[in-house]
């Protein structure tokens, strides 16, 4: 008797791990399009470091000839600046562009599939002359590069 | 939003031009001297066939009317893109397109 308690114990308890299961299988397959998680620790950091830290986990980053970034040497209105990043290397799944002396660093960080070139143009604010980094992350490790854009009207506050 | 897909030889160029006026929350009215409350797209995807390949999360710091290039390998004519933009406010925006 004290077997069979136990096999209904086992049972259920297999069961419910059973259930706990579909339920993440369901919560992973769900369209990824909704949009989850947007990493407000990393976008509200005030630093480089905590930023970097807060979106990848870490703030050290090796540096990369391979990351090759494209910006204006002057740029005349801070809040329109192009900024292009590229790299060829292998297994890239995130890049992100960091502008250091904005309140808030991090610009915008793009997770990429495979399929994905590791590349990205868009337009940024700068609030004043600034380094602007691209962080790339590639087999699980950080690699980054960076310019130096001068600003001669910042593109932040009025 | 304008989306503009072109298939360059089996690689798709995508660019996306959003109007958006991406607030970050710090600038002030004038007239008022209100603080102007953050507005701004956090969260932008592509999908191609179905599959997720770009998920760009941005902050404010992405410039007013945002302006976005990226690179898709792999593609061929017929290929589906779905484009989809979405902000703090929860308002967004979806565009699918088929490429030549």
């Amino acid at each position: 008797m004290g077997i069979d308690v136990k096999r209904r114990l086992m049972l259920k308890g297999s069961m419910a791990a059973g259930l706990a299961t579909i339920a993440a299988t369901a919560g992973l397959l769900s369209p990824r399009i909704v949009l989850a998680a947007w990493p407000q620790a990393a976008f509200e950091a005030k630093s480089f470091d905590t930023a970097l830290s807060a979106l990848l986990g870490s703030s050290s980053t090796a540096k990369s000839g391979d990351i090759k970034i494209k910006a204006p040497t002057i740029a005349e209105n801070g809040a329109v600046v192009n900024v292009l990043v590229q790299t060829s290397m292998p297994d890239v799944e995130s890049m992100s562009i960091l502008v250091a002396k904005n309140g808030n660093p991090l610009a915008i960080s793009v997770d990429m599939a495979k399929s994905a070139d590791s590349f990205i143009k868009t337009r940024v604010k700068l609030g004043q002359t600034s380094k602007v980094y691209g962080v790339v992350k590639a087999g699980g490790k950080l690699f980054s590069s960076d310019r130096v854009v001068k600003v001669t009207v910042g593109g932040c506050g009025g | 939003m304008r989306v503009n897909i072109v298939n360059k030889g089996g690689q798709a160029n995508i660019r996306l031009l959003i109007k958006h006026p991406m607030e970050t929350g710090m600038r002030k009215d004038k007239a008022s001297g209100k603080v102007i409350p953050a507005h701004f797209i956090k969260s932008l995807v592509v999908e191609h066939n179905g599959q997720q390949v770009i998920h760009a999360k941005c902050g404010v710091a992405v410039s007013k009317d945002p302006f976005f290039f990226f690179k898709v390998k792999n593609v061929a004519a017929g290929d589906s893109f779905k484009i989809k933009w979405e902000d703090n406010t929860g308002k967004s925006e979806t565009k699918e397109e088929k490429i030549a």
